[in-house]
C-alpha cells in the first residue's frame, strides 16, 4: 500500500518498434513484391486505369471486411454477408419496379443492411446461439428469399444517376469506391484502435467471460457489431448493384467465405482478440494485386484462388512451424 | 484447472525448516513409488524445485502444503498430465515414465482431481469407463459389462447413481463421487486423492474415509492431499510437507504435531501472518434479503457496514461464489432484494452491480478476474474508460496516470505497465485486478478466496490492503474457504452450507471448531476436531 | 421414459418428417407410395454420408468446410483416369476414390492437430486450394457422360434387391458408422474429446489425434461420394457440388449436433439428411418453386439451432439439494 519510489515505467518498447515488428509490417512487404514482381511480369500492370480498375476487385468486399474485422476480433463471425447483399440489392431492384427513385434505393439497401444485421444479432445475442450456425442458416434464408422473389428472371432499369455509386469516378482514375473504401478504413481504424467501443471489443474477443466480470456489456457491444456489419454489407450491395445495373439472386455468391480470408489474412485472429484495420487493408491490397496480377497473365481466376487458399494457411502456419523449429 | 499455473517463490525469505522436521526414515520398509529430485517449471516459474515424495503400500500418506506449494503439479506428474524436467520416479524400485494419462493408468496409478475432470453429457457408466473399457471378444466395447461393473462400483461406495443418466443430471457432490468410481475402476496400486472430502457431506465424508480404510487393507498406497487437519491426523499414517515448490519435510503421522505441521507449511508462526485491525465499522452501506436462486442458493439476508470486514465461510461448493455472482449480476436471482445506502436497487448485470458502487474480485483470476492477453494498463482502465476518455476516444496519458495510481498503490510488480497480465505472478495478477476495482471508487468490495494460489509473500500483501480498504471505510466481502485467514480478517462470518446460511458468527462465537461443525453440518459435541 | 423420447432429436425428426409426408400424401398420394420414397432416400444419399462425416468433426470440436471441395476433386480425378483407363475395375476405382478423399482429409487433420490452426481457416483454405486442383488437372474441361466408361456410370445405379447400389451404400455407412459410433474406442473419444477436451486429457485421450481421424473419416467418406456423385450424374466438372458443404453441416445442425462439440448422433446426421431431402424433393411435387429450398433450409437450421440450445444450456452446479433429480 505505501507508494514506493520503484518507478514502473509506461512502456519498455515505443509503440514504433512494437508496430515494424508487426504482421502488417510482414504484409506491407508482401504486398510491395507482389506489386513489383507484376510490374516485371506484364508490361500492362503500371497503368494508372488498370490499375484503378483493379480496385473495383476487392474495394465492395473490403468495406464489409472492416465491419467483418471488428466482429471476429470480438469473437463472432457472419457468413450470411453476401446473402444480405443480394437480399438488399433484391429489395432495390423491386422498388424500381415501383419507380423509386435512388435516394429511396440507397435508403432500402441500408435499411435492409441493417434489418438483416439486426436479425443476426438478435438471434446470437439474445437467444445466445452460435454465431457461425446462425449465419450459416440466415445465409441460406436471406439468399432464399431472393430466389423465392427472383427465381431466374433478373431485375434491372435501375436510375442512371444510380450507377455513379459503382461506376463513377470523384477525380481522374480515382472511383467513387476508391474513395469510400478510404473513408470507411480511417473510419473503422478510429473506432477499432482510438475509442473505448474498439478496446471493449478486444476485451471481449479475448475473454468475454473476463469483460463481462469487468462490467462490459458484452450482449450489447456484440448486438451493435452484427448490426454495423449488416449495413457493410448494404453499403456493399448499392454500389454492386450500381455497377453491376442489375440484380440476379446468385449475385456476389461465395463472398463471405473471401471476406473473412480477407479478415484472417490481415492478422485478425480467427480465435477473436486480436487485429487491426491496416491489417486489412494491406491483405485486401494484396488479394486484389494478387487477382489483377494474375489476371494480366491469363491465369484464370480459379487458379488464383489455390494462391489465396496457400496464402491463407501459409502465413498461419509458417510462423507456427518456425517457433516449434526453433524450440527444437 | 485449478493450481495449473503455480505461483513463484515470490521474495519471500527462506525459513530454516530442515531442522524441524524429521527426515522420513526410509528404512522400515520399501516403498512402493518413490519420486527423487523432481523439478518443474513453467515460464518464470520453478513449480518444484528437487522435491521428493515416498508412497508406501497399505499407508496413507498425507500431502500437506499451501495453495502454490506445488502439490497439484505432483499429482500432475504423476498421472502423466505434466512431464518433470528433471528427476526420477520409481514403481517397485525400477524407473518409469509417464509420457500420457493412459501409461500412468496402465502402470497402476489413478487419482481423484481436485476438480471433477468429467464428461457432462457422457452416461455415469461411461464415464468411469472412459478410456478403459471392457471390450467383448471381438475387440468391440462392451456396454453389458461397462453397465453391470459401474454399478458394482457405485454400490461398492455406496452411491446411489443410476449408471445410465447422463453426468449433467447430476448435483457436485454426485458427480464427486462418480470421480471416485472412476478412480477405482482401474486395478490401481496407487490412488491419489486430491481434496476428496472438499465438496462432500458429512455423511459422504465418512463412507470416504471407511472406502480410504479399505483400500488400505487391499495394500493400495494411497497420497491423500487435505487442507483439514482434523481429517489428517485421522486418516494418515505418514505426512509429507511442500513448501513453495520444495520438500521441507516428512515422516510418521504420530511423530509431528498439528503446530509443528502448521509451522512446516508456513515456515513461521500463524498468527503473525494478519495485519492487527481495529474494527469499527459505520453506517450500514449493503442489505440483501431473502435472495434466492431456482439450484444454486436459497434465502440468503445480510446487511454490511462502511469499514467492515464480512467472511463467507463454506466447504467448496457451498454456493457462496454462486451468491456473490448473482449480487454481482451475472447470474440471476429468482428472488431477494438489494439496497444499498437504505435504497432498494436493482442489479440486472455486472454492468449495472458496478455503477452501484458493488464490484466482485472473482476466484477464477485467470477465466474471469483479469484479461490476461491484455497489457495491465488496459485491464486497470477497463471499467473506468468513461472517466479516461473523451467523447468516447481513448486518452492513453490519462490512462497510464490512473492505472499507475492504483497498482503504485497496491505495491504492484511489474516490468511495465504495457506489459500482459497473463505475464505476471497470481499475486501480481490479484493486484491489477483488486487496482482495476479500485479505480472504480466502490463501496463494497467482494474479494472471492483472494488469497487462492498466491504465494506466501504476496498473501501477507493482500491481507494488509483489505485491512486498509476497511480501514478507509470500504465494506468488504471476502469469501475463503481457509479457516486461519477468515478467524484473522473477519469482523464477521456468515457460514454456507448447501446454498443455505447456517449460522452468522461474531467475536467469542467465532473459532476454528464452530467454523467447521457448522460448514460440515455436525451437531454439537459430535466434532472430532 | 416418455419424457427421454419426448426430448430425443431423433424421435422429434421422425416425428417431423412423418407429418410432412402425411400432409404431402393427402393432396399427392403418389408422393409416399414406397418407390417414391426409395428414391427421395437414393438421391439423398450423398447428403447423408457427407452428414455422417460432418458429424464425427463437429463432434470433436471442428468444422470441414472442404467437403465438397473434396469430394468433387476425387469425382473429377477418377473421372479422367475412366477416360485414361476404360478398363478399370470399379473396386479399384472405389479403393481409389476412398483414399484420395482419405489423404486430403489427413491432410486437414495434420494441420489441425500438429499446426494447431483453427479448423475453419484450414478448411476455407482447403476448399479453395482443391477446387483450384480440379481446374489445373482438367485444364476447365468438363468429363462428360459419353467418354465415361458404362461400367462406371452404371454402378451406382444398379439395381441390388430392388434398391440402386448407391442406396445400399448409403446404407452400409449408416451401419458402419452406427457401431463406429457406439462400439470402437475412437467413436466414443469423439464424444468425449468434444465434450470435454480438459478432461479428455486427464483420461489420457489425445485430442489432436482424436480430430485428426475425423478429419480422416470426413474426407474418405466425401471421396467416396465424389465417385458416386460423378457416375450418377454422368458428368465431371470444376464446380460440381458447389456450396453442398453447407448444405451437409445444415443437415447436421438439423439433426441436433451441437456445433459446440460432443453432442449428437449417427440417426441425427441421416434424420437431417433426410428431413432437408424430403423438402427438396416434395417442392416440386407439391407444386412451389424449388426456388423456395434455399429459404426453407435457412428456417430449418435457425429453427434447429434455437431447439439444440435450449436442451444444452449449462445447469449450473446444482447446489441445492431438492434441484437435483432423483437418480
Amino acid at each position: 500500500m505505501t507508494t514506493t519510489d520503484r518507478h514502473i515505467p509506461d512502456r519498455l518498447q515505443s509503440p514504433l518498434q512494437t508496430r515494424l515488428k508487426s504482421w502488417e509490417t510482414l504484409l506491407l512487404v508482401v504486398a510491395v513484391a507482389i506489386f513489383i514482381a507484376n510490374s516485371f511480369a506484364s508490361p500492362y500492370f503500371l497503368n494508372a486505369w488498370n490499375l484503378s480498375d483493379a480496385t473495383f476487385n476487392f474495394t465492395e468486399k473490403a468495406m464489409i471486411a472492416f465491419a467483418m474485422a471488428l466482429l471476429i476480433i470480438s469473437g463472432e463471425i457472419d457468413l450470411s454477408v453476401a446473402s444480405i447483399i443480394a437480399l438488399a440489392s433484391t429489395a432495390m431492384g423491386a422498388a424500381v419496379q415501383y419507380g423509386a427513385g435512388t435516394p429511396e434505393l440507397i435508403a432500402i439497401g441500408l435499411g435492409v443492411g441493417l434489418l438483416c444485421g439486426a436479425f443476426n444479432g438478435a438471434l446470437v445475442t439474445g437467444m445466445g446461439l452460435p454465431s457461425i450456425v446462425v449465419t450459416i442458416g440466415t445465409m441460406s434464408l436471406f439468399r432464399g428469399i431472393s430466389y423465392i422473389v427472383l427465381g431466374d428472371q433478373a431485375y434491372g432499369g435501375y436510375p442512371s444517376d444510380f450507377a455513379w455509386f459503382g461506376r463513377g469516378y470523384v477525380w481522374w482514375v480515382i472511383s467513387f469506391e476508391l474513395v469510400l473504401f478510404a473513408v470507411l478504413a480511417v473510419i473503422y481504424a478510429v473506432i477499432l484502435h482510438k475509442t473505448n467501443f474498439g478496446r471493449a471489443i478486444y476485451a471481449i474477443g479475448n475473454n468475454p467471460t473476463g469483460a463481462l466480470f469487468s462490467g462490459i456489456r458484452v450482449a450489447r457491444i456484440k448486438f451493435i457489431l452484427f448490426l454495423l456489419t449488416g449495413l457493410m454489407s448494404g453499403v456493399a450491395a448499392i454500389c454492386l448493384t450500381s455497377r453491376l445495373g442489375s440484380t440476379r439472386p446468385s449475385i456476389a455468391f461465395g463472398w463471405e467465405l473471401e471476406i473473412v480470408t480477407m479478415v484472417v489474412l490481415g492478422g485478425v485472429s480467427i480465435l477473436g482478440g486480436s487485429g487491426s484495420i491496416p491489417g486489412v487493408v494491406i491483405a485486401a491490397f494484396v488479394m486484389g494485386l494478387v487477382t489483377f496480377g494474375l489476371g494480366l497473365l491469363n491465369v484464370p481466376g480459379i487458379v488464383m484462388s489455390i494462391f489465396i487458399g496457400l496464402l491463407l494457411i501459409g502465413v498461419i502456419a509458417l510462423p507456427r512451424l518456425w517457433s516449434r523449429m526453433r524450440r527444437a | 484447472m485449478a493450481g495449473a499455473a503455480p505461483t513463484p517463490p515470490g521474495d519471500m525469505m527462506q525459513m530454516h525448516a530442515k531442522d524441524v522436521a524429521p527426515k522420513a526414515d526410509p528404512a522400515e520398509a520399501a516403498p512402493l513409488l518413490a519420486l527423487d529430485g523432481i523439478v518443474k517449471t513453467f515460464p518464470g516459474v520453478r513449480a518444484l524445485s528437487e522435491v521428493e515424495l515416498r508412497l508406501y503400500p497399505g499407508q496413507v500418506t498425507a500431502l500437506v502444503g499451501e495453495n502454490g506449494a506445488g502439490k497439484s503439479t505432483i499429482v500432475k506428474i504423476l498421472t502423466g498430465i505434466y512431464q518433470p524436467d528433471a528427476g526420477e520416479i520409481r514403481l517397485d524400485g525400477r524407473p518409469v515414465h509417464f509420457p500420457t494419462a493412459q501409461d500412468a493408468t496402465r502402470a497402476g496409478i489413478t487419482a481423484i482431481h481436485q476438480e471433477t475432470v468429467l464428461f457432462d453429457e457422457l452416461s455415469v457408466a461411461e464415464n468411469i469407463f472412459v478410456g478403459h473399457a471392457p471390450r467383448t471378444r471381438m475387440g468391440l466395447i462392451d456396454w453389458p459389462e461397462i453397465r453391470r461393473r459401474a454399478r458394482e462400483i457405485l454400490d461398492g461406495i455406496g452411491a446411489r447413481i443410476d449408471p445410465d443418466v447422463k453426468l449433467r443430471e447430476l448435483g457436485i457432490a454426485s458427480k464427486h463421487l462418480v470421480a471416485i468410481a472412476r478412480a477405482l475402476s482401474v486395478d490401481a496400486r496407487v490412488v491419489i486423492m486430491d481434496e476428496p472430502t472438499a465438496a462432500l457431506s458429512q455423511k459422504e465424508i465418512e463412507e470416504l474415509y471407511e472406502l480410504v480404510e479399505t483400500l488400505k487393507a487391499q495394500g493400495k498406497a494411497i497420497l491423500f492431499i487435505s487442507h483439514k487437519f482434523d481429517e489428517i491426523f485421522r486418516i494418515a499414517d505418514r505426512y509429507t510437507v511442500f513448501r513453495d515448490g520444495q520438500f521441507v519435510g516428512g515422516g510418521p503421522i504420530s511423530e509431528v504435531d498439528h503446530d509443528g505441521l502448521v509451522r512446516m507449511m508456513v515456515g513461521r508462526s500463524v498468527d503473525a501472518i494478519f495485519p492487527a485491525r481495529t474494527s469499527a465499522p459505520g453506517d450500514e452501506v449493503l442489505s440483501v434479503e431473502g435472495f434466492c436462486h431456482p439450484t444454486e442458493f436459497d434465502g440468503i439476508s445480510f446487511t454490511l457496514r462502511r469499514g467492515e470486514i464480512l467472511g463467507f465461510y463454506g466447504l467448496v461448493g457451498a454456493g457462496r461464489s454462486e451468491f456473490m455472482q448473482a449480487l454481482f449480476g451475472i447470474t440471476k436471482a429468482s428472488a431477494g432484494t438489494i439496497r444499498i445506502g437504505g435504497m432498494e436497487i436493482r442489479i440486472a448485470s455486472p454492468a449495472d452491480a458496478v455503477r452501484n458502487g458493488i464490484v466482485y474480485v472473482p476466484e477464477d483470476r485467470g477465466k474471469q478476474g483479469a484479461i490476461t492477453a491484455l497489457p495491465i494498463f488496459q485491464n486497470v482502465t477497463l471499467p473506468s474508460l468513461a472517466r479516461t476518455s473523451r467523447k468516447g476516444f481513448l486518452r492513453l496519458a490519462e490512462e497510464f496516470s490512473l492505472a499507475r495510481r492504483y497498482t503504485e498503490r497496491l505495491d504492484l510488480r511489474a516490468a511495465s505497465l504495457d506489459t500482459e497480465v497473463g505475464m505476471l505472478s497470481g499475486g501480481n495478477q490479484q493486484k491489477v485486478v483488486v487496482a482495476k476495482w479500485l479505480a472504480t471508487k466502490p463501496r463494497v468490495i467482494i474479494l472471492d478466496e483472494p488469497t487462492k494460489g498466491i504465494d506466501i509473500g504476496s498473501k501477507a500483501a493482500v491481507h494488509e490492503f483489505m485491512a486498509e480498504l476497511a480501514a478507509e471505510g470500504l465494506a468488504v466481502i471476502m469469501v475463503s474457504s481457509e479457516i486461519p485467514e477468515i478467524l484473522g480478517m473477519s469482523d464477521r462470518v456468515i457460514v454456507m452450507r448447501e446454498g443455505r446460511m447456517v449460522a452468522e458468527l461474531e467475536g467469542d462465537d467465532l473459532s476454528p471448531e464452530t467454523l467447521v461443525r457448522h460448514a460440515a453440518g455436525i451437531a454439537e459435541g459430535d466434532t472430532h476436531a | 421414459m416418455l419424457k427421454r423420447l419426448a426430448s430425443s432429436r431423433e424421435a422429434l425428426l421422425v416425428a417431423a418428417i412423418g407429418v410432412l409426408l402425411v400432409l404431402i400424401s393427402t393432396r399427392f398420394p403418389t408422393f409416399a407410395a414406397p418407390s417414391n420414397l426409395a428414391n427421395v432416400f437414393n438421391d439423398t444419399a450423398p447428403l447423408m454420408i457427407l452428414a455422417i462425416g460432418q458429424m464425427m468433426v463437429i463432434l470433436t470440436r471442428c468444422i470441414d468446410l472442404s467437403v465438397a471441395a473434396n469430394l468433387a476433386l476425387t469425382g473429377m480425378v477418377v473421372a479422367m483416369l475412366n477416360v485414361a483407363m476404360p478398363g478399370l475395375p470399379i473396386a479399384v476405382t472405389l479403393g481409389l476414390s476412398l483414399a484420395l478423399g482419405a489423404v486430403m482429409g489427413m491432410a486437414n487433420g495434420l494441420l489441425v492437430w500438429k499446426l494447431d490452426i483453427p479448423p475453419i481457416v484450414v478448411t476455407l483454405g482447403t476448399m479453395t486450394i482443391f477446387r483450384g486442383i480440379i481446374f489445373v488437372i482438367s485444364g476447365g474441361d468438363w468429363v462428360n457422360s459419353h467418354e465415361m466408361s458404362a461400367a462406371f456410370k452404371a454402378f451406382p445405379r444398379a439395381d441390388l434387391a430392388g434398391l440402386p447400389v448407391l442406396s445400399w451404400i448409403a446404407i452400409a455407412v449408416i451401419a458402419a458408422a452406427g457401431l463406429f459410433m457406439a462400439r470402437t474406442a475412437l467413436g466414443r473419444a469423439f464424444f468425449a474429446v468434444g465434450g470435454n477436451p480438459n478432461a479428455a486429457v486427464y483420461t489420457g485421450l489425445d485430442v489432436g489425434r482424436s480430430q485428426f481421424w475425423a478429419f480422416t473419416i470426413s474426407g474418405a467418406l466425401a471421396g467416396l461420394t465424389g465417385y458416386l456423385w460423378v457416375a450418377r450424374y454422368a458428368v465431371a466438372y470444376v464446380d460440381i457440388a458447389g456450396g453442398f458443404e453447407l448444405e451437409v453441416v445444415a443437415a447436421c445442425v438439423i439433426g441436433g449436433i451441437s456445433i459446440a462439440g460432443g453432442i449428437g448422433s449417427v440417426g441425427g446426421a441421416v434424420l437431417g439428411a433426410l428431413f432437408l431431402g424430403v423438402i427438396k424433393n416434395a417442392l416440386p411435387v407439391v407444386n412451389i418453386s424449388p426456388f423456395w429450398q434455399l429459404a426453407i433450409s435457412g428456417t430449418a437450421i435457425l429453427i434447429a439451432v434455437a431447439v439444440n440450445a435450449r436442451s444444452t444450456r449449462s445447469k449450473g452446479r446444482i447446489i441445492l439439494k431438492r434441484a437435483e433429480q432423483p437418480a
